[in-house]
Formats: C-alpha cells, sequence, structure tokens
C-alpha cells in the first residue's frame, strides 16, 4: 500500500485555500507511488468544506467530526490524523506550511514516530522512491532530503506548489472514527482570535503584492493602499514596519513571515534584508523603491527606481490608473 | 518556576547568503560565517528571563533557567554567553549537527526534561539554518503535553500561561495549564509581551534581549555547566530524514534601474506584461 493523505485545512466550515496545495503535492506522490490519495478534513460543521474537497479527485474524502473539533487545538487533531493515517496504511501524510499545518504536523510525525520534510519546495521522484527539496538558511541553500520512516510526514511551501483545480468527479465522502486525545487536550484551552479583517486578497495567493518598509511610518496605508487598490494587490510589509505598528504582524513578509511568489511584488521602502528577501525572492516580477541606490533590495529587482517613496508612490498610482484609462 | 530554553548556536544568519555549496554539493559550507545564538533561541532566553523575575528586581531570580544545546565542545561559549545574561545553570549534549534530525533533538531532549522536570520548555519556534520549525511541537507530543506555538504574548497565570499566538490572519490566544512547550516568535521580546505572576503589568521592558554586564560575564564562568552524552539521553541515534545533496538557490538575473515613473510603467506594461 503507498498511499497518500491530505490534511486539509478549514476555517469556518470552508475548505482554506492552503488544502489546494497540498493536493497537487498528493496528485504528484500518488502517482509516482503508484496509489491514490485521501483528504481528511476535521472540525465540527464542516459539511461544506468536505463538499468542496469532494471536487478535488481524490479517491475518498475522510470526515472526522466533532463538537470537541470545532476550534483547531494540535493536541486534538493530531491524534485524529495519526490515526487515520495508522488505520489506513498511509505512506505519506501531506499538508500546506501554513500557520495550521507548520503547528499541527510535527506533532503528527512524532506520534506516528515518522520522520518530518518541513516546508518543501519540491518533489523529486526516481521510480517510487520521493526525494524532497527545501529551502535552509533563509533560502540561500537547498537541501534534497527523503524520509527513512515506514510513514513520512511532508508540509509544502503553498507558493511552490499551484493549487490544484477540481477534476471533475466527486469523491465519495465517508464519515471516521474520532480518536482519543491524550492527557495534553485536558491542559490546553482556546481562550480567544482576534482576527485582523481585510477585504483584500490573502497574502499567499494574490497575483500582486504591495510591501512597505519601515520608511512609511504612520503614513503606511495612506501611501500603500491607493497603489494596493489599483493593482487589486495584497498588502504586505516588513517585520520593522510591523514592529513599529505600522502594519499588523500577520502581514510580514520574509523567512519568519509569510512567503510569498506573486506575479508582481513591489517593495516599497524595504531594504533588503536576507530575511526579507526569503520570503518574496521568488516572485516573477520584483519592483523595488528606495532611496538609496545601494540597498540591498536592488540586488534581487527587477525593475529598481531609486526616489523619495512619498512622491514616487503617489506618482505610481495615478500612472498606472491613467495608463488603464 | 523552572524553565528549560534549548538553544541551538547556528552560522550567522545576516550572511546567510555567504554559505557556500562545494561543486560536489555534499554540503552547505559556512566557513568564515561566525557562530551565533539562533535568534529565536535568544528571544526564548529572555522570555524565560522575563518569567523568573520581577522586572523591577530581574536580579532576584524566582525560579531557575536552565539553558541545554546540542552539539559540539565549542558551543559551550554559545552556553557561557546564556549564564551571563542570566541563566542559571547550563547542559551540553555532546554531538555534531551532521548526527541530529528534528526528530532525534525532540527524542534527547524529552530524556532530558523527565530528568529536569521544569514546569516549562521554552524555545525558539525555527532554528534559522535549517529552517524546520519542528523540534518544540514534537517535543510536546512525545512528552503528552500542551503546546502554544509561535508565541507574541506570554502571561503567567497560576499553574498555567496565557499565549497570544502569531497565525495566519491574526493572534490566537491558548491557555496551557503547565507543565507545557512554548516555541515564541519575533515579537516575544516587545516590551510589553512577557508578564510573570510578580512583574507589575505597568511594567515595560526594553525592546529587544538584555545584554551581559562585564561582571555577569565574569561571573557566569563559576555557573555550573554539564556535558552529557547522547546515548545517556537516547539509545536510538537514528536518523528519520536524511539528506542527499545541496544546491544553491537559482540564480535571479540582474534587473535594471528606471529613469522614473513613467519608464517603470511604460516596462511593466510592455516588458514584463504585468500590469
Ligand atoms: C530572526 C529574525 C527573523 C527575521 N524575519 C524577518 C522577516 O520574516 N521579514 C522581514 O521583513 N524581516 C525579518 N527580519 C528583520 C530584518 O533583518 C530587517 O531588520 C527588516 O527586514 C528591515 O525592515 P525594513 O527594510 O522595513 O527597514 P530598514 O532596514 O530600516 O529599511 C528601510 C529602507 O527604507 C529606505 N527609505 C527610507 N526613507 C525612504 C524614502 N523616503 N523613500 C524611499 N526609501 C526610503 C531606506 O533607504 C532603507 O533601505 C528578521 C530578523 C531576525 C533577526
Ligand atoms: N542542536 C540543537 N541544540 C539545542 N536546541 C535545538 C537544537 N536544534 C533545535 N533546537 C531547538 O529547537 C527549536 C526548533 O528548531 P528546528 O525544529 O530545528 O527549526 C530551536 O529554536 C531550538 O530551540
Amino acid at each position: 500500500m503507498a498511499d497518500v493523505l491530505v490534511v486539509a485545512e478549514a476555517a469556518e466550515g470552508k475548505l482554506k485555500k492552503t488544502t489546494h496545495s497540498a493536493v497537487t503535492f498528493a496528485r504528484q506522490a500518488a502517482a509516482a507511488l503508484g496509489g491514490t490519495y485521501s483528504i481528511l478534513v476535521i472540525g465540527s460543521g464542516v459539511d461544506a468544506a468536505a463538499t468542496e474537497a469532494a471536487t478535488l479527485g481524490a479517491a475518498k474524502v475522510l470526515v472526522a467530526q466533532d463538537g470537541s473539533l470545532g476550534v483547531y487545538l494540535a493536541e486534538r487533531y493530531a491524534p485524529v490524523v495519526a490515526e487515520v493515517a495508522k488505520a489506513r496504511g498511509i505512506a505519506v501524510v501531506v499538508g500546506t506550511a501554513s500557520g495550521y499545518g507548520k503547528d499541527l504536523l510535527p506533532r503528527v510525525a512524532a506520534r506516528l514516530d515518522a520522520g518530518y520534510a518541513s516546508d518543501i519546495t519540491g518533489l523529486v521522484t526516481e521510480g517510487s522512491s520521493l526525494k524532497y527539496r527545501r529551502p535552509m538558511f533563509a533560502g540561500n541553500a537547498f537541501g534534497l532530503c527523503s524520509v527513512a520512516t515506514p510513514i513520512q510526514v511532508v508540509s509544502v511551501r503553498q507558493s511552490a506548489f499551484a493549487a490544484a483545480d477540481a477534476s471533475g468527479a466527486q469523491s465519495p465522502v465517508e464519515q471516521v472514527a474520532v480518536a482519543r486525545p491524550g492527557a495534553a487536550a485536558e491542559r490546553v484551552e482556546f481562550v480567544s482570535f482576534d482576527q485582523v479583517k481585510s477585504t483584500r486578497p490573502e497574502l499567499a495567493e494574490a497575483k500582486v503584492v504591495v510591501s512597505g518598509g519601515r520608511a512609511l511610518k504612520e503614513k503606511f496605508n495612506q501611501v500603500i493602499d491607493p497603489l494596493a487598490d489599483v493593482l487589486g494587490a495584497a498588502v504586505g510589509a516588513s517585520r520593522a514596519a510591523c514592529d513599529a505598528g505600522y502594519a499588523p504582524g500577520d502581514l510580514q513578509v520574509g523567512q519568519t513571515g509569510k512567503i510569498v511568489a506573486p506575479q508582481l511584488y513591489v517593495a516599497v521602502g524595504i531594504s533588503g534584508a536576507i530575511q526579507h528577501l526569503a520570503g518574496m525572492k521568488g516572485s516573477k516580477v520584483i519592483v523595488a523603491i528606495n532611496k538609496d541606490a545601494d540597498a540591498p533590495i536592488f540586488q534581487v529587482a527587477d525593475y529598481g527606481l531609486v526616489a523619495d517613496l512619498f512622491t514616487a508612490v503617489p506618482e505610481l498610482t495615478k500612472q498606472i490608473q491613467a495608463s488603464r484609462g | 518556576m523552572k524553565i528549560l530554553v534549548a538553544l541551538k548556536r547556528v552560522a550567522d544568519p545576516d550572511n546567510a547568503n555567504k554559505v557556500k555549496i562545494p561543486p560536489s554539493g555534499d554540503r552547505i559550507d559556512t566557513a568564515g560565517l561566525e557562530w551565533k545564538p539562533n535568534p529565536f533561541d535568544e528571544y526564548a532566553l529572555e522570555a524565560a528571563l522575563r518569567l523568573t523575575e520581577d522586572g523591577k528586581a530581574p536580579k532576584a531570580r524566582a525560579g531557575e533557567v536552565v539553558v541545554v544545546t546540542f552539539g559540539p565542545k565549542e558551543t559551550e561559549q554559545t552556553l557561557r554567553a546564556a549564564l551571563a545574561t542570566g541563566a542559571d545553570r547550563a547542559i551540553r549534549v555532546d554531538v555534531t549537527d551532521d548526527k541530529l534530525d528534528g526528530a532525534l533533538v525532540a527524542r534527547a531532549l524529552k530524556a532530558l526534561v523527565e530528568r529536569e522536570k521544569p514546569d516549562v520548555v521554552l524555545m525558539g519556534k525555527q532554528a534559522v539554518d535549517g529552517d524546520s520549525n519542528q523540534v518544540g511541537q514534537s517535543l510536546a507530543e512525545l512528552l503528552d503535553w500542551p503546546m502554544a506555538t509561535f508565541a507574541a504574548t506570554i502571561q503567567e497565570e497560576q499553574g498555567a500561561l496565557l499565549v497570544g499566538r502569531e497565525v495566519d490572519g491574526g493572534v490566537a490566544v491558548l491557555r496551557v495549564r503547565l507543565p507545557a512547550v512554548v516555541t515564541v516568535d519575533l515579537r516575544i521580546v516587545a516590551p510589553t509581551s512577557v508578564y510573570s505572576l510578580k512583574t507589575a503589568r505597568t511594567h515595560k521592558y526594553n525592546d529587544g534581549v538584555r545584554f551581559a554586564a562585564l561582571p555577569a560575564i565574569m561571573a557566569s564562568k563559576k555557573k555550573p555547566l554539564a556535558e552529557v552524552k547522547l546515548a545517556d539521553l537516547t539509545a536510538d541515534s537514528g536518523l528519520k530524514v536524511q539528506y542527499h545533496g545541496f544546491e544553491p538557490p537559482p540564480a535571479r538575473k540582474a534587473g535594471i534601474k528606471v529613469k522614473d515613473v513613467a519608464d517603470l510603467v511604460a516596462r511593466l506594461k510592455n516588458e514584463a506584461k504585468v500590469l
């Protein structure tokens, strides 16, 4: 048996787009292994998410529903994933390296006594052997690794695996038993979720990202938002801009924030520290606007504009608008 | 409160673009780069110090902070530096990086936790050389302990920690009853991020980690530093993840500087075709 299990991510009853990247991996891995892939949806009130998952070409959609799974807690979800993987003789468990996947999957791996290859950007197959390419040292080196345990656990970088599209067929949906959690689950309690609401596209999925740095100060939104609006872009930020409170923390792009690889990335008033580059170097076209001609961001930019951002960005916004008539 | 902090030394992360990969591709060469503590682990240590003190009198430690590293003899320097900033005791598990993977570190840490019986294990969310982001979560599972990963705030409560976690789309707050594992994110060292029961909520820390004063550096030489053999912690020293080779990242071709905004718009439209 050499089947793949995709751990879906659901929020507010709906399937998150992160899931589709893991499915893309699963299609490649299952093909190499000569097996099939299933998608596991966990939660409470996740029928809609399961129905959506059923469009993604899986052999089965497995649903673990229980009141105790209504809010995500790794201590409760990990046993569910591990139990399904064991019971069904799964060879590879995969999820996406979103905040959710990064929290959950290493716990799953430990529970299964499995090796874990995290945040991979490529799958290299040779017959039925799977090797994983993963970035290290803030993306300054890539390692090719394999996992030596009977069950392997993998998380994929969302920007490196294109979202799978619907297959046409409907997968059968099957309810599965919910494994009993360990003692850890009794000692953790969800208190609250302070959500940053935004009507913009999600950073990791956007085709265009406009990011601002420390230089923007209190004018962050005043300068960045209009440009993002004309470009239909997601807004990102450097760590310095987040730390100073000019932008919310979850917009941070970089080694320790979100990894993005849009068609167009515009870096405004960002110096280009190595940790920032790690999060956006994979973008197709990079534009940098910085008043310092020697700023390291220009080393990765396809188009660099040496200018004061406070005049250049409003001008750019105006001209893009005009060019579109 | 007794806290165990896992601390790894890494090749200078601010110069990670200077790592080299030999043509054979058999390793990542960090020669010439200085060793630094993994920044997230430094933050974990700072959080541990804040949790075991009254912010006003940081020298009177309310509890114990034990730092542990897995590494060769030279990593004792990293441990000494941690002792100088305020940790009470250090443990070095003798092993080299190439003989470790995240699962093995977690396995060995579990045995160490069973010996040391800390109330909290604090560590960085990821080591910025391997960028794996797994040891904390794996350790929590092996111990069957609750965890709070990617912590941006920690507030001590009676027998518990209230932790604000950086997640996609905002901040999620968890309460974990002790003992527990907490992994920290960048903003844990902001001025109002960590409070022990003793520290007044009005207290503001300096932004970032504290530095050791010269007398403390001298005094740290007398603090206990123990060496432990990996084999004493786990009989199974096998690696679950094996590396077969390394490559440099794909090179980006050099870009150009545009004349002005009009030039930029024209090129984005006609050349790059992204508008
Ligand atoms: C463990 C660790 C993890 C990290 N992770 C991340 C991460 O994930 N993401 C991240 O971004 N950073 C990260 N960092 C921080 C990183 O090292 C840098 O400190 C940060 O990216 C700098 O942000 P910045 O470019 O906005 O600020 P600065 O470095 O201060 O740069 C500001 C830039 O604005 C330019 N400027 C100023 N005024 C103007 C003007 N009027 N017009 C045009 N240009 C102007 C300046 O020339 C300068 O280049 C991390 C650091 C550590 C230690
Ligand atoms: N060799 C090591 N010595 C001490 N701590 C380590 C070591 N490797 C990993 N850790 C700890 O585990 C955390 C996560 O590391 P990783 O899962 O490798 O990204 C780090 O921030 C450290 O606190």
